[in-house]
């Protein structure tokens, strides 16, 4: 290919780099700009003077969450969620997506169950609903109702089952002669051929599971319940004196203060940031997986 | 050709789905139930007594209905739009550029806010528009006066959309990527021969060919319409600004529990579900006709 060496094509180039790279930068900006907050002092911080660098540099915001322990009580409890969302999550949907992946010659009710699912997928019947169902199956305090309460996650069982369509038939095949039964040939040539599709699932699991606040909000009575991101909702960027005791509120407006905050915003983004390279990998992948359809 | 005694096996496979689905996505729509009942808590969905259509008919003389509809309608439209185009240019610059080590940087990092919850995302917004905020102080700096920045109900819908697009026009990008790299390379190494310059290739090859992408992206997030958002909006919002920002799905968890009216916000959420569930319908027959483009 010819490269354009004119003044106009080199102008245009660097130009437009630029505006990548502040573009760049803009997305990066505000996480920094919040680790820079939880570095420093409070009354530089309710100051407005810190902008690139932490003024004051403390750690003291820090030491402080290192000894709130209803911190670590949600940070345990989103670990938990995390874990037994992703377990069940991958079992169900491996084994959902095998059958639901044969035609409708092999597997009558094959049809009528992708459009039940698919019609779960778009219509939900609100909020409301949902809260009062939740409640007469007993998931008020309970953390199968996060794990569990945002419904069966049809877009990844629709994701793993195309994936699975699209395996030479061949290898089961073959696994049949060998006299491989269903769930050998699932267990055996199906999950090991779809590790690249199950990776991405599982990321969106994790992210969702990780990320996911609103629900304990409704379902969970005391904040003691709380996972980590409807925690740090709770403590900075709203308190609603509803959900807790005075003692709490009196605790929390006295600890409540800018940096404090934003080195409670920047530690439940850290397990995110560090799984990252892997994270952004099979996002991409399922992306990509997602657009590449029939 | 699988042996008919599969069938049985298959079968049991689907179980545990379809006990999770059955349980907690159908169940729940019975409660839909609700929104023609008065509901008493004490006697549950279906003893509750069935009042018709009241709650529909309350709702329409409502005029926070009217009012939360339209905020919602007007938030996802520029969301919409936002988020096509801002992704679709960001891909076709960082398409000009050559250089792979960083191509993949850029990539990496603009990707990074989409996976950061709108928890995070809304307290770091805040911090920064707040009164004494940097933005602000960048303000007063310029001599300017600082603005409530959340506290402005003219303002906050721009911030809505804006912060929107931040988060997610990288991640966005990333479909764009992929129909920018199936471009064939023969195309551009002709058009190199013929002596087409830079901008010449870009608007008669490049433009054209990821254009059919877009209208299918375009396509599929009109059924979103009425999605304006609702994590985001419920950590960014406060009472000041409900006239611009307060959307359909804000509303029914304040009217249905925080002020008990179970009938009436179920009747405003089925109604904003069987509307989305008609429109995401339209929108995908729409794709399947034009591109050919199915979800199973």
């Amino acid at each position: 290919m010819v490269t354009e060496r004119s003044m106009t094509a080199r102008l245009f180039n660097g130009l437009n780099l630029l505006v990548l790279i502040v573009l760049m930068l803009l997305c990066l900006l505000p996480v920094w700009y919040t680790l820079s907050v939880s570095l420093s002092d409070k009354a530089s911080a309710a100051a407005g003077q810190v902008f690139l660098w932490p003024r004051g540099f403390t750690w003291g915001s820090y030491e402080t969450i290192m000894k709130d322990d209803q911190f670590f009580r949600s940070f345990w409890i989103s670990i938990q969620r995390v874990v037994c969302g992703a377990a069940i999550a991958f079992f169900v949907i491996l084994l959902m997506a095998y059958p639901l992946s044969k035609t409708s010659k092999d597997f009558k009710p094959r049809n009528i169950i992708m459009w039940l699912l698919v019609f779960a997928m778009l219509f939900n019947g609100g909020l409301v609903p949902w809260y009062l169902t939740m409640q007469s199956l007993g998931m008020i305090n309970n953390i199968w109702g996060l794990v569990l309460g945002g419904g069966l996650p049809v877009f990844n069982v629709i994701l793993v089952m195309n994936y699975l369509r699209n395996m030479p038939k061949e290898m089961e095949e073959s696994a049949m002669i060998d006299g491989a039964g269903p769930w050998r040939i699932l267990f055996s040539v199906c999950l090991p051929l779809s590790v690249p599709v199950l990776a991405t699932i599982m990321v969106f699991t994790i992210v969702y599971h990780w990320n996911e606040f609103f629900q304990a909000l409704v379902l969970m009575n005391k904040a003691d319940h709380y996972p980590l991101q409807s925690y740090i909702r709770q403590v900075a960027v709203v308190i609603d004196p509803t959900k807790m005791d005075e003692e709490t509120v009196k605790r929390m407006s006295e600890l409540s203060n800018q940096t404090l905050n934003a080195a409670k915003i920047f530690i439940s983004m850290l397990p995110l940031l560090v799984i990252y390279p892997f994270l952004q990998k099979y996002f991409v992948k399922g992306i990509t997986l997602g657009s590449v359809k029939g | 050709m699988i042996p008919k005694s599969f069938s049985k096996h298959f079968y049991i496979m689907l179980i545990p789905g379809l006990v999770w689905l059955a349980l907690f996505n159908l169940y729940p729509m019975y409660g839909v139930l609700t929104a023609f009942k008065e509901f008493n808590p004490g006697l549950g969905i279906w003893k509750s007594p069935w009042v018709g259509m009241e709650n529909f008919q309350y709702m329409f003389e409502l005029d926070d209905s009217k009012l939360v509809f339209r905020n919602t309608v007007v938030i996802a439209f520029a969301k919409m739009v936002g988020n096509l185009l801002v992704p679709f240019v960001f891909a076709l610059m960082l398409n000009e550029v050559k250089n792979r080590l960083l191509t993949r940087t850029v990539q990496t990092v603009v990707y990074l806010p989409h996976f950061l919850s709108w928890v995070i995302v809304a307290g770091m917004m805040l911090d920064i528009f707040s009164y004494s905020g940097p933005v602000n102080q960048v303000l007063s700096g310029l001599g300017l006066d600082p603005i409530m920045f959340f506290g402005n109900a003219h303002i906050f819908p721009a911030l809505v959309v804006g912060s929107d697009v931040w988060k997610e026009f990288g991640f966005n990008a990333i479909i764009f990527f992929s129909a920018l790299t199936s471009i064939n390379p023969e195309m551009y190494e002709a058009a190199a021969v013929d002596g087409a310059s830079q901008w010449q290739r870009l608007i008669k090859i490049t433009i054209p060919s990821i254009i059919p992408v877009a209208a299918l992206l375009a396509t599929l997030s009109l059924g979103n319409i009425l999605n304006a958002g609702f994590d985001q909006i419920f950590n960014m919002y406060n009472p000041s600004v409900y006239s611009t920002g307060d959307i359909v799905d804000t509303w029914v968890y304040r009217a249905g529990l925080i002020d008990f009216q179970y009938g009436l916000a179920t009747a405003v959420g089925l109604l904003k579900s069987v509307v989305g569930l008609v429109l995401i319908t339209i929108s995908y027959t729409l794709a399947y006709r034009f591109a050919n483009y199915r979800i199973f």
